[in-house]
């Protein structure tokens, strides 16, 4: 279409709409189609809190019992006494925020390095960083698993959190943000006699607070539902992650739904209960900043 | 202005230091594991024997069948109802976005092991999925006992977690198109239903490759939803890539096996990646 064409077509396109009346059939459409989709997006959660809440059976009477019940805290102590929940808890909060306070100091300094310094090989160290996220994650659990155990490392924190530190698509993402913050401030800190560590952790770093929180986001999911390399890495219940006591349930011959339904409440509603405060970082630190 | 030639060393030193540790050492030791096999206790060099070894094994034909089966039906029913989805959301009819974009994204964030669990104990016989169905007069169906309908409880179970996530990819690129393209369609009289196919969704296609890559790349290595949804069964129907290389390394410790399985997802997501930039790119 040509550019006349279409600035025609902007000025027709003006003219009041004589289309009221199918707006009103369009609007009941939408919005029946979005509501059935909430629906059966929010369902499954409203489920899981009614499990919860009652007794193992009630999941699987009809009529469906849809109030949530009185067996909270039946179901509380049951979990407790299959998983030690306080310390599976604790391992999952523990490994995630470790992971994410060091991962993040990994990632950083070095998009730092690859954003701000021309130096030799950087664009071949970023290529193959690139290139490796394309690698499933499958091809390199087995090496992993022996070097973790010829070094005597397994079933410990440094297991769990150690091999994923270096995050390429972290570094991506910073990167890309990083790029941005403007090369005269660091110059003109540098005049100013600053040493290197101080600009990068006083000047450039508290600029970048929405990137690292989207970055720190994206890293704390990452870890806290990782689920194939704890559940290999880990092999006694004092150090199984969240997922891995959860997954273990299941496996049991007798399975108790409430403390089931309870234990998937768990791993949930924290994560939820956070998505909700901080929905936008959320957003942009889940999807790679790809949306603002 | 001289700084330190050493410094951006310096920087991504660790980095660095904890990449070749922990990504490139492993991704080349089980390429060489892949050649390997125990004999006496000792990983031995045996030439293509696992490579071989997989032609004639059944259990891995149908993993990488079912896993195929996974994918082409799930990634593009997902990916359209993430579109239609997205292009709902961004209707100037619409209010309330934010709720609306918020529930669809809820379940992104829910833990896969989580989900997969709930979706196990929603889809049983006698779960209520089955009873929803009987409010509409149709019969009990054997989710996760049938062979067929575990697959389908895999990809309905696959397209709840993954949708919104899509759709909000999706929705941040809609919101980036300009409005003159939709009305110069408007006047050619193009209905909604011509809009989406012939402005919407080729304007947006670098966002699809990238949702569908990403998409591709996740479903080659499905292995959460399988292992705690449907156990791979029933009889192996449900048994995916992932799982097959979790089971040769971690229950039969046949390190070299599940190396050599692995190096197939390698070299598919490989193939499927080149092709998917291949084929979109080929359009245009």
């Amino acid at each position: 279409m040509s550019v006349l064409e279409r600035v025609e077509a902007t000025a027709v396109a003006t003219v009041p709409k004589v289309k009221k009346k199918s707006n009103i059939m369009r609007k009941i459409g939408l919005y029946s189609m979005l509501g059935l989709f909430t629906i059966i997006s929010i369902f499954p959660f409203y489920w899981m809190i009614i499990g919860a809440t009652n007794e193992s059976g009630k999941m699987f009477t009809n009529p469906p019992t849809l109030k949530p019940g009185d067996q909270f805290m039946t179901n509380l102590q049951n979990l407790n006494a299959s998983i030690d929940l306080g310390r599976v808890f604790f391992n999952s909060v523990f490994v995630s925020v470790v992971y994410v306070i060091v991962a993040l100091m990994v990632c950083s300094t070095a998009a730092y390095a690859l954003s701000k310094f021309e130096f030799k090989g950087r664009n071949a160290i970023f290529t193959t960083l690139l290139l490796s996220m394309m690698i499933p994650y499958q091809a390199t659990l087995i090496p992993l698993f022996q070097l973790m155990s010829n070094f005597n490392l397994l079933d410990t924190y440094f297991a769990l959190i150690v091999p994923q530190l270096c995050f390429p698509f972290a570094i991506f993402l910073l990167r890309q943000n990083f790029l941005a913050f403007p090369t005269e401030l660091i110059e003109a800190a540098r005049l100013d006699g600053a040493g290197e560590m101080r600009i990068f952790l006083t000047i450039v770093l508290p600029s970048m607070k929405p990137a690292m929180a989207a970055a720190a986001i994206f890293l704390f999911m990452t870890q806290w539902n990782n689920f194939m390399w704890p559940l290999v890495a880990t092999t006694s219940n004092e150090m199984a992650t969240l997922p891995v006591a959860l997954s273990s349930l299941i496996g049991l011959s007798i399975i108790d739904y409430g403390q089931v339904m309870m234990g998937v409440t768990i791993a949930t509603i924290p994560i939820i209960v956070f998505f909700l405060a901080l929905q936008r970082h959320f957003i942009s630190g889940m999807l790679g900043s790809a949306v603002k | 202005m001289k700084t330190n030639k050493s410094l951006p060393y310096l920087f991504i030193a660790p980095a660095l230091l904890l990449f070749a540790l922990f990504t490139i050492y492993p991704i080349f030791s089980s390429f060489v594991l892949s050649f390997q096999s125990m004999e006496g206790g000792k990983y031995v060099f045996t030439g293509l024997s696992n490579y071989t070894r997989l032609l004639g094994d059944d259990i891995f034909w149908k993993a990488l069948g079912n896993t195929g089966i996974i994918l082409i039906v799930q990634v593009p029913v997902m990916i359209l109802l993430a579109l239609v989805l997205a292009n709902a959301l961004n209707s100037q009819l619409l209010r309330l976005k934010g709720f609306f974009r918020v529930s669809f994204f809820l379940p992104a964030v829910t833990s896969l092991v989580a989900y997969s669990i709930l979706f196990s104990i929603i889809l049983q016989d006698e779960g209520i999925m089955n009873t929803i169905l009987g409010f509409f007069g149709i019969d009990a169906i054997q989710w996760l006992g049938d062979p067929f309908w575990a697959k389908v409880s895999i990809i309905v179970a696959m397209t709840w977690r993954w949708t919104g996530y899509n759709m909000v990819i999706f929705l941040a690129a809609l919101q980036s198109l300009s409005h003159e393209v939709y009305e110069a369609a408007d006047l050619d009289g193009a209905n909604r239903i011509q809009k989406f196919f012939h402005v919407t969704v080729p304007q947006l296609k670098p966002v699809i490759l990238f949702a569908t890559i990403l998409s591709t790349i996740g479903t080659l290595q499905l292995f959460d939803e399988p292992f705690n949804l449907t156990k791979g069964g029933p009889a192996d129907s449900t048994m995916t890539l992932g799982l097959y290389i979790y089971q040769n390394g971690f229950k039969y410790f046949d390190f070299g096996y599940a190396s050599a399985i692995a190096y197939v997802v390698v070299l598919l997501v490989g193939i499927l990646t080149f092709f998917q930039f291949k084929f979109t790119g080929d359009k245009s």
